[in-house]
């Protein structure tokens, strides 16, 4: 099998897994620190990955806006597009290139003497209406996600998961559908998702959804007609769909729902006892993570000379590199939550 | 088979006990004869199929999928069927149509421990993830679906608006797929014949007395022997005798099957000789003497000897044809008493009614309960009938108290089926010594409930940030946080390095405010063994 040709002996020593992110060293820059540090480069708007404080934040606009929305502050953004590159101290030039995660994600590929690093924060190689898709870029090493790496994880078409949602809502008109969806990108997601199935009747937010959803539609994202649980009545919730955090599935706030079938949008849901240690009566696996054949599937087409594995299943993927032959190791990094996918 | 699988499914996700009910009763009343006999017979573990086990399953994913894959992929997903099904490989060419639950149920019947290998994945082939899992656990047996056999006999009663208590009796005579109880409850056929037969009734039961205080006029106390309660059945010449949950143990225990020789069905107390319970005379040995003979094929006239076995009589419901059950209490007691000349004495005798004067002087008795070694008190409505299942207000079981002792959380293991993913089972451990001068811990239990739910998530974050070793499932703490342990006895054991082990421990407590070096000592466990 052909590898890059620039591969062995490198040592990559300038970029370092340090337990608190990626530390570029010439640069003294990393990528989605868990603390605040002088300068970082942030992969996508997750709270996990992006967090607050630093003294100069580079990130594509949507990510910015995102974090702007969650830590109130634009102090030290530096925006930067998708295709762009941009130059940082030490010459290591930086980037951005669409993930297909959420809105504005973006893998950053890293050069520095004659070296590529492709750093995929998380990924998915699926459609989705929300963001634009994960593209195949060559480098030398792949620092890639495992969060769903597992060869049990398989999630489904799409479609065939929005279906068992508006069939549940057909079968029960005097009940609403709650479905608990991560407030960035998978509500939104699941939303364009229905609208693409032609499902144009008013979809309801939990108030925790509602400025995430606005900021999607002013990078361009059509969610049709949103409302708000709490403006409305019991009886005018029933036969709809209603959009919560999972945080807020079996919270005293659903009370004021019509006999709700609990939902949940995660590409856990694909084990059952996930779904139920959560009581979700309608599991629905819709993911913005990379499966276990999409992660396997990309590892082969960008086709690194070694993959190092990031947050998640990693001793899976780990093994699965050892059986293919491909050089790989386990980064050992902290703060990375993936519970709520 | 894809009925019975969506409805395996359907109960997976589904709380609530009447949605549970009428999702059963839709699928029993819905789906034709043999299929739904046989599915009830998945439901209430009644099938059995030797050739396939849980290993069997391994073994056959060992051929199809890399072994660590499959090993780390069981330990996130926390259950062998449910791995196997999402792992299974799609078959590659057409495949033949999902076969029924019967088809199903006669392929799974005629495999041996070699054929097994190569038929039954001809079936999972045939299926989808869905269809796989519910066959996986249909032919391992043990579904753990949260469905009981009893809520299953309550769904059956429902579909065909029959008296649950009839499906009971009915029940235990008949084989899957209980042709002539369907024939019966849907088409209005006569009952199926009992016949000769040495049948189980189903047992009545106790709730805990909990706060409740009772009129001594009304309620009959006596002892809760800790031994195991059974059933003994004399009918058509032949002896049986059931456990708890209707097994059929007369295989363990062959004095006692050949020690009722008349038509009669006795409720009490199993028991091994010794003075360990209610003193020398006429007394029990503890659990533990009666452990050594549960569960064997075969008795060896040692065993006979070493560990005689009697049964202490509660009640009796059927005598020579009589059926008791709906007298009260104190005229089956009189009955009982007044059987007691027709059974041997070595191998019978009656479980004394205790005297007190009112409920106070009973609590007084209760609370010495301890040295005697007994584990609580029941009290009984002395005009009840005697009525299957636990009936409010009837029976109440007073337990004594429980055992208290700190120990350390030494290890932890995750769960599995609900609570997978999560550490849920600890090994404790107790100082062999002064911590201060360098004890060491010894493991001295293991539990795995007594905590909320809250509690749970608590300590597997806790177990999460204090691992300092790892082996597979199980994590070894740092060994800081403190249980308190209760346990209803304490035995000695050659199995545990403690030299001891304890009866019924759970979690009472997290002491996450005490030191470790305060949890108590091992001396402080061995002193409370009574054997």
């Amino acid at each position: 099998m052909a590898r890059h040709s620039s591969a062995m002996p490198a040592d990559f020593s300038w970029i370092r897994a340090e337990p608190h992110g990626i530390h570029l060293a010439p640069a003294d820059c990393w990528i989605d620190p868990a603390r605040p540090v002088g300068r970082a480069l942030v992969t996508h708007g997750h709270g996990d990955h992006a967090r607050g404080g630093h003294g100069e934040t580079i990130a594509t606009p949507a990510t910015l806006a995102i974090m702007e929305l969650r830590y109130q502050t634009r102090e030290g953004a530096a925006p930067v597009e998708y295709g762009q590159t941009i130059r940082l101290p030490g010459g290591v030039a930086a980037t951005f290139i669409p993930a297909g995660h959420v809105l504005g994600s973006a893998q950053i590929l890293l050069e520095h003497a004659g070296e590529r690093v492709i750093v995929t924060g998380d990924y998915k190689r699926r459609a989705d209406p929300t963001c634009p898709p994960f593209e195949v870029t060559p480098c030398d090493v792949f620092i890639t996600e495992a969060t769903f790496g597992l060869p049990v994880f398989c999630h489904p078409p799409v479609a065939q998961e929005v279906a068992k949602l508006t069939k549940a809502l057909s079968d029960h008109p005097d009940r609403c559908v709650l479905v608990g969806a991560y407030a960035l990108g998978k509500a939104q997601r699941l939303i364009a998702e229905l609208r693409a199935a032609g499902h144009h009747a008013p979809i309801y937010l939990h108030g925790a959804m509602e400025r995430m959803c606005r900021l999607y539609e002013d990078f361009g994202v059509g969610l049709g007609e949103l409302r708000l649980v709490a403006d409305h009545s019991k009886d005018d919730l029933r036969s709809t769909i209603v959009v919560c955090p999972p945080g807020a599935l079996n919270d005293r706030w659903s009370r004021r729902l019509p006999d709700p079938i609990t939902a949940m949008a995660s590409g856990w849901m694909r084990v059952r006892q996930r779904a139920r240690q959560r009581n979700v009566e309608l599991p629905l696996v819709i993911s913005d993570h990379a499966d276990w054949g999409e992660l396997t599937r990309t590892i082969e087409e960008v086709n690194p000379a070694e993959t190092w594995i990031t947050h998640g299943r990693e001793e899976a993927l780990l093994r699965w590199c050892q059986l293919h032959q491909r050089r790989a190791r386990a980064l050992a990094l902290v703060g990375y939550e993936d519970e709520d996918d | 088979m894809e009925e019975f699988a969506a409805l395996v499914d359907a109960l997976v996700y589904t709380r609530s006990r009447n949605e549970k009910l009428r999702l059963i009763a839709e699928y029993l009343r819905t789906t034709p004869d043999p299929d739904r006999g046989w599915a009830l017979a998945a439901m209430t573990d009644g099938l059995s199929f030797p050739a396939v086990k849980a290993s069997t399953i391994r073994n056959l994913m060992m051929e199809r999928v890399d072994p660590v894959l499959w090993v780390l992929s069981r330990d996130f997903v926390g259950d062998t069927a449910e791995t196997a099904s999402l792992l299974w490989p799609e078959p590659q060419a057409d495949v033949t149509p999902p076969p029924s639950v019967t088809e199903a149920v006669d392929a799974l019947a005629s495999m041996t421990r070699v054929s097994v290998m190569a038929e039954l994945p001809k079936l999972l082939d045939r299926l989808d993830a869905t269809g796989r899992y519910a066959l996986i656990k249909l032919s391992t047996g043990g579904m753990r679906i949260g469905v009981s056999a009893r809520l299953a006999k309550t769904a059956f009663a429902q579909a065909f608006g029959v008296a649950v208590e009839d499906v009971e009796e009915y029940w235990h005579g008949l084989q899957p797929p209980y042709a002539p109880l369907f024939a019966w409850a849907a088409d209005g056929a006569p009952p199926p014949d009992s016949g000769d037969v040495p049948l189980f009734r189903p047992f009545m039961l106790a709730h805990p007395l909990d706060d409740v205080v009772v009129d001594l006029e009304d309620y009959v106390a006596e002892w809760k022997w800790d031994g195991i309660r059974v059933q003994l059945v004399h009918a058509g010449g032949e002896t049986r005798l059931y456990s708890r949950t209707g097994d059929d143990i007369s295989g363990s225990f062959p004095e006692m099957a050949e020690a009722l020789t008349f038509p009669a069905v006795l409720d009490g107390e199993l028991l091994v000789r010794g003075s360990h319970q209610g003193g020398a005379a006429g007394g029990a040995a503890s659990f533990n003497a009666l452990q050594q003979r549960l569960g064997r094929k075969t008795v060896s006239a040692r065993m006979l000897s070493e560990y005689p076995a009697f049964v202490r009589l509660y009640d009796v419901l059927i005598i020579e044809g009589e059926d008791l059950r709906e007298l009260p209490w104190h005229a089956r007691r009189a009955r009982l008493e007044a059987l007691m000349p027709r059974l041997p004495s070595e191998r019978f005798d009656i479980s004394a009614v205790v005297e007190a004067r009112h409920f106070e002087h009973l609590a007084e008795i209760r609370s010495g309960a301890r040295d005697e070694a007994i584990e609580g008190l029941m009290l009984k409505r002395r005009d009840s009938p005697y009525v299957a299942g636990r009936r409010t207000g009837l029976w109440y079981k007073w337990k004594r108290d429980p055992l208290l002792v700190d120990c350390v959380l030494m290890y932890a293991q995750r769960g599995n089926g609900k609570r997978s993913s999560f550490y849920s089972d600890y090994t404790f451990g107790c100082w062999d010594g002064d911590p201060d001068t360098g004890a060491e811990l010894l493991p001295v239990g293991k539990a795995y409930f007594g905590f909320t739910d809250e509690e749970l998530k608590q300590i597997d974050r806790y177990v999460r940030n204090h691992t300092v070793n790892r082996f597979g499932p199980v994590r070894e703490t740092d060994r800081s946080l403190v249980f308190e342990v209760a346990f209803d006895s304490v035995h000695a054991s050659k199995r545990h390095k403690s030299g001891l082990a304890m009866r019924f421990p759970r979690i009472s407590r997290i002491r996450w405010d005490k030191p470790a070096e305060e949890a108590d000592r091992v001396d402080a466990l061995r002193a409370l063994i009574r054997d």
